[in-house]
């Protein structure tokens, strides 16, 4: 499967998953200086998911996140610039500073929103693919939920619809092993230990991979995506992966190993293990990776110095984009 | 003169015109067509057309889009949510109105805030049409009529048609209108006839019929609260008392000038609302005239809806439940002799 992307994607994919890293990591720090306002879930650790689904995606197909959102919208395409100054709350924002870290959305780029209710993707994206069918474009849908979101009813309701409506929508379960602070050992006691087993009781293939293997998810989404543009509807991906940071930010994190995420760091960072695999196989030089990490270093950074700079939304914006018209 | 259909037809022919007009558009409920996956259902013909038949003949004509879904309310009003956000024109068609419950977040949390969150750069073109109200003896959890819950909520619409011709346009205008509509359909009015022109129209959003006038007191009644308020100010024309009925048509956006300028002129209103003085049209739209045209109130606002208790199932308890026109005369006749205390000082 390496060998099949080209060196340029293989950049493109590295590059991604090194914005979302860099990107989720600075805004743990920002945080604890008590610069960034509301609720902030950061996607640290999870960065293969993403990037080895969005890989495969062009802007007609859509996504619907959740509230660990910045990976999925950076994956997809979204302006980095412009979601640091969303979630700082200012007028130069993905959404004008009215959203904020949960509700980061660009349509053009078919990412249909990062969403503060656990669960609400898959019926939204049940209809995104529905779109896709009924326009017959070829475009798929993607939801992107947590371990703690497959035991939402809504989950349940558009696995089941999806086959009866023979959608072109992959379900992408990113299995942190932490709902907030409940494992899934204890909430989503499937017998053989994958939760994805679920989903072929409903009539669709499933299969586990490991998520912070970049080359795994990218091997599984893209059968499934393939299968989905020809017709051959649904398909479950269960990633097992780790989040590095807490719940959210502020999270004392007292349900956690101690030196789970150390460990996981050094052990199981799924960028260094794309490293370890381009860098021996001899498909991309170190120092073309190196080059990327610097770059995104100095885009994160002017991410951050911009947004802090950037101008608060007027406050008649306050009273504007409720309705079309009313 | 115009022909005459039944309010349920009003609604199947709206729903026609908008499928034939435009493309984007599309149904998907429990049963809308029916039979799915018997021997009942083939493209020539659907098998029930929607629980009381007002989707029937449409699947024949666009068997791509009249989808019959699962029982799971939350993945298809979600999916008409999710599609309409995707370029596409959903009708979602939530059986019963009691039903919200189960999917209500993908309309409250969803639909009506992707605009707002998302920068004004969400549009999401659904229309929901759901069945209200009492009178069938089908108690609790299928008698409701709860559209102040979805108009309490910023970046839905919610529309309350009263008889066949609004049906028609008011539903043509919702699912052309880009924003999410509610469209709250009174069972009791599926076989009301009325006059209904053949050909395509709209009525905007927004804007209340003033259903009859008369100088003496303002009735702002609701859906099928309209035709009680009608016989109701027919009987007290015959004592000379001459009320105005204002049909708001939709709840949200309300027709706050058409009340206002009414008032103003008659000093006297009474609501009468089939649902809940409680946190309802009816207290809101008593305190927002209250407020807002203190000085035109010759005496205190009265409200006619149902008692603070859920539908009962006997029938004697459920008429009783029911505002009726005996109740809207005697509150008009309250108005009339009472004074205001602003008056009185």
């Amino acid at each position: 499967m390496k060998t099949q992307l080209s060196k340029e994607d293989l950049l493109k994919a590295y590059r991604k998953m090194r914005e979302i890293r860099e990107f989720e990591d600075r805004l743990h720090k920002e945080f604890a200086t008590g610069t960034v306002p509301g609720f902030v879930h950061l996607y640290s650790g999870e960065e293969a998911v993403a990037t080895g689904v969005c890989e495969h995606l062009n802007d007609l197909d859509r996504i619907a996140s959740t509230h660990r959102g910045h990976g999925h919208c950076i994956a997809k395409g979204v302006d980095i610039m412009g979601m640091m100054a969303e979630i700082y709350g200012k007028k130069t924002g993905t959404c004008g500073g009215k959203g904020g870290s949960m509700h980061i959305a660009d349509l053009d780029k078919g990412m249909l929103g990062a969403n503060g209710i656990v669960g609400a993707g898959p019926p939204l994206i049940a209809g995104a693919a529905l779109a896709s069918k009924l326009r017959k474009d070829g475009s798929v849908g993607v939801v992107f939920f947590g371990d703690g979101a497959s035991n939402q009813g809504t989950n349940f309701e558009s696995m089941n619809m999806a086959v009866t409506l023979d959608l072109p929508m992959i379900f992408v379960l990113e299995n942190n092993g932490y709902a907030e602070s409940t494992s899934p050992n204890y909430s989503a006691k499937v017998g053989t230990g994958n939760i994805a087993d679920r989903a072929r009781g409903f009539g669709m293939p499933a299969v586990t991979v490991d998520g912070n293997d970049f080359f795994a998810v990218y091997e599984a989404a893209g059968e499934a995506i393939e299968r989905a543009r020809k017709g051959g509807g649904p398909t479950y991906i269960e990633c097992k992966t780790m989040r590095y940071f807490g719940h959210f930010e502020g999270d004392a994190q007292t349900y956690r190993p101690k030196n789970e995420v150390k460990e996981a760091r050094v052990n199981d960072c799924p960028l260094n293990r794309f490293v370890a695999a381009v860098t021996s196989e001899g498909l991309v030089d170190a120092a073309e990776l190196e080059a990327i990490d610097k770059d995104v270093l100095a885009l994160v950074e002017k991410s951050v110095q911009e947004a802090k700079a950037a101008p608060q939304p007027d406050l008649a914006d306050l009273m504007t984009g409720v309705y079309v018209s009313y | 003169m115009a022909r005459k259909i039944m309010f349920k037809d009003a609604i199947n022919e709206a729903m026609r015109l908008e499928m034939e007009r435009d493309e984007s558009v599309f149904l998907i409920g429990l049963d809308v067509a029916g039979g799915a996956g018997t021997a009942t259902l083939d493209k020539e013909r659907d098998s029930w057309g929607g629980v009381l038949g007002v989707s029937k003949g449409l699947y024949p004509l666009f068997p791509d889009r009249v989808i019959d879904a699962p029982i799971s309310e939350s993945a298809y009003i979600g999916a008409a949510v999710g599609a309409s956000a995707c370029g596409m024109r959903a009708i979602g068609e939530l059986m019963f109105s009691d039903f919200m419950g189960v999917c209500f977040d993908q309309l409250y949390n969803q639909a009506a805030k992707f605009r707002y969150m998302f920068g004004g750069t969400a549009v999401t073109p659904v229309t929901i049409r759901t069945m209200i109200g009492a009178g069938f003896s089908a108690a609790a959890q299928h008698s409701q009529s709860p559209y102040s819950m979805f108009a309490h909520v910023p970046g839905l619409k919610c529309i309350i048609p009263s008889n066949p011709y609004d049906a028609k346009g008011l539903l043509a205008a919702s699912i052309q209108d880009d924003d999410p509509c509610v469209f709250f359909e009174h069972k009791a009015l599926y076989t009301m006839k009325g006059e209904v022109p053949e050909e395509h129209y709209v009525i905007p959003l927004g804007k209340a019929n003033v259903v009859r006038e008369g100088n003496d007191v303002t009735i702002v009644a609701l859906g099928r609260m309209v035709q009680f308020a009608e016989k109701a100010a027919k009987k007290l024309a015959k004592d000379g008392i001459e009320c105005t009925i204002i049909d708001p048509r939709t709840i949200s956006p309300m027709d706050w000038d058409a009340i206002y300028s009414s008032v103003e002129k008659t000093g006297r209103l009474v609501v009468v609302d089939e649902s809940y003085d409680v946190c309802g049209v009816a207290s809101d739209v008593v305190g927002h005239v209250t407020q807002d045209v203190f000085g035109a109130l010759k005496a205190a606002p009265q409200m006619v809806t149902a008692p603070f208790v859920p539908t009962p199932f006997a029938a004697n308890l459920e008429a009783a439940y029911l505002p009726d026109p005996a109740k809207i005369e005697a509150a008009v006749r309250k108005t009339i002799q009472a004074k205001c205390a602003a008056t009185v000082a």
